[in-house]
């Protein structure tokens, strides 16, 4: 019987010939990703000992710049860990900084074919780099940063054929937002993309649905590994790396062949991503507050491409705060040399620095009681980016900015040559 | 064998639920007087030392946050739910909280019944109505972590981190 991707990532990290469902598996761990939460009171304690420091990443990404005492200090404790074990890969404010999964496929910190441990619940983001991660717990992480080692449980797999292509408009997050609409929870099941239409999708796209496998209650999520993943790692990267893909007859819980030529923009409603996507004509004209583009999920270049594509030339509907939180520092950098910094500020948008931000509710736009937000990040869950009595909307970056220049729930059609457009 | 008072929870009860963002970076002792604030206003001051929690289905789904902490913090004595969500159970065992997967709980008890849960025997017991229901049994390795208060507990006895800083009992400053 032969394996899925994850079956033979664990299987090499676990110094085994295989593994198959069930099986419970001590792992090395190749790369530790610790983020600002890690080095708050309640989670951090004194390191005494840590495995392999060149094996550490420390990127501050949730509250930066330090937005009270509390997180100044927090931040602290973080740069005095990094001086005293010699953590080569920081990623303090400024240059290099951004959000943690996003800084680790710009480095390609996340080595395909390997194992990496963050506790950050997207740490999945990884696995568009064909990197085996999944969220973990403060602890864990602390266990492989002292140890250099963790566990997982082996369970079964549920493939994704993709082919054709995604309509101009149309982007991973609409595809996103099919699969938990449709599908609905995959608790307990890896997830496994592959199939002929990852040639057109980018590394950055990939991430976007690594990253939201965690809404669907996935284990890992994972991509194949192919051309397009190759020229992305070695343009970051002289390490040497094994890349692994299914074999022909790995065992799937079940195989589901998904055409993006036909998926429509879609919602999500407040409160719940799982089985609650709606098509925006069933929300379309409900009034928004706030517009919100960013996070590990869609604070991509590309995110900020298609939202700057909408607001050309246009402006914010007054009364609409809009938002946008590129997810590196890099990114910011690309998009003012791209033009789309200049185009989304001349619209009315503010662009922040990266930060997880608003997406966990944390600061640089918090919501207020009442208020409606359309989102193009992570969760629409109940208080999730403010109060709870907030409602939430989640979408595409099209979706949101063309929702941001009407001032409520829109297609981005209106504003785009999207073809044979609904 | 523990037993305690049953409160009951629905399904997909997430942990932004569990533990409110704007909490989540405060001092555990704060992070437990805001757990279920927004479905369940006021009821931090009603549960008791011991007290169990009982979910449905994908319970804990969600962010990575330390939501076991605040609970054990808060003094729930173990948390029983039809299904967890896989990362919210992990960080039960490492946080040392007390859990139980077992399938059928939330038709078999209602709130205030008294439930007796054994771990190691995979076992829940209504003692209003007498059913006892076999729960998901935890590798033993899990098991003893979970036993033992978690990774924590592990790591300071083999000398490779140090003790809670005094700063984590200390006052709250917002987060």
């Amino acid at each position: 019987m032969g394996m899925t991707i994850i079956e033979k990532i664990l299987a090499k990290a676990s110094g085994r010939e295989r593994t198959q469902p069930g099986d419970v598996v001590v792992v090395k761990v190749e790369t530790v990703v610790l983020y600002d939460g890690n080095f708050f009171p309640a989670y951090w304690r004194e390191i005494k000992h840590v495995a392999n420091p060149d094996s550490v990443v420390v990127a501050f990404d949730h509250r930066v710049p330090a937005p009270d005492q509390f997180c100044a200090r927090a931040h602290g404790v973080g740069r005095a860990f990094v001086e005293k074990f010699g953590i080569k890969r920081f990623h303090d404010v400024g240059y290099d900084q951004g959000i943690a999964h996003v800084i680790c496929a710009e480095r390609a910190y996340a080595l395909p074919g390997t194992v990496l441990i963050c506790s950050d619940s997207h740490a999945g983001s990884a696995g568009a780099l064909n990197c085996a991660a999944r969220g973990t717990g403060g602890p864990d992480v602390i266990y492989a940063l002292t140890k250099g080692t963790t566990w997982y449980r082996v369970c079964e797999t549920i493939r994704y054929e993709l082919v054709g292509k995604l309509r101009h408009g149309v982007t991973p997050k609409d595809l996103f937002l099919h699969i938990s609409g449709t599908y609905g929870t995959h608790a307990d099941y890896n997830v496994e993309f592959g199939g002929p239409a990852l040639a057109d999708l980018s590394i950055d796209e990939r991430r976007t649905l690594s990253t939201m496998g965690t809404e669907l209650n996935a284990e890992f999520t994972v991509f194949e590994a192919d051309a397009v993943l190759d020229r992305y790692v070695k343009a970051r990267t002289d390490r040497p790396y094994e890349t692994f893909n299914p074999d022909p007859d790995a065992r799937y819980a079940e195989r589901r062949v998904l055409d993006l030529s036909k998926i429509e923009p879609l919602v999500a409603k407040p409160d719940r991503v799982i089985n609650n996507s709606a098509a925006i004509s069933e929300v379309a004209g409900q009034r928004i507050d706030q517009a919100f583009i960013g996070s590990c999920a869609n604070g991509n270049l590309y995110d900020l491409a298609i939202a700057a594509e909408v607001v050309d030339g246009r402006r914010v509907a007054p009364g609409v705060r809009f938002l946008v939180t590129p997810g590196s520092q890099e990114v910011y950098r690309q998009a003012l040399k791209a033009g789309y910094v200049e185009k989304l500020t001349a619209a009315g948008a503010v662009v922040t620095s990266a930060t997880c931000g608003a997406c966990q509710g944390g600061h640089m736009g918090v919501i207020g009681p009442k208020e409606v937000c359309i989102t193009a990040s992570t969760r629409n869950f109940k208080g999730r980016m403010g109060d709870p009595s907030a409602s939430v909307y989640m979408a595409s970056p099209a979706t949101v900015a063309a929702s941001a220049l009407t001032g409520k729930i829109t297609h981005p059609g209106q504003f785009l040559k999207m073809e044979g457009a609904r | 064998m523990i037993s305690g008072k049953v409160w009951m929870f629905g399904d997909d009860i997430n942990t932004d639920l569990m533990l409110p963002t704007a909490h989540m970076y405060s001092p555990k002792e704060i992070q437990a007087q805001h757990v279920f604030e927004a479905n369940r206003p006021g009821w931090v001051k009603l549960v008791g030392k011991g007290d169990f929690v009982f979910g449905g289905k994908n319970f804990g789904t969600g962010s990575s946050r330390p939501a076991p902490l605040a609970m054990t913090t808060l003094g729930i004595g173990c948390v029983v739910a039809e299904t967890f969500n896989p990362l919210f159970f992990r960080n039960c065992v490492s946080f040392g909280l007390q859990a139980l997967e077992c399938p059928g709980v939330t038709a078999a008890f209602q709130e205030g019944d008294i439930a007796e849960i054994s771990l190691a025997e995979a076992k829940v017991r209504n003692t209003r109505t007498g059913q006892t229901l076999p729960g998901v049994a935890i590798p033993e390795a899990l098991l003893s972590l979970m036993a033992g208060g978690g990774i924590f507990p592990l790591l300071e006895s083999e000398g490779l981190i140090g003790p809670a800083p005094a700063e984590a009992a200390g006052a709250a400053q917002g987060g």
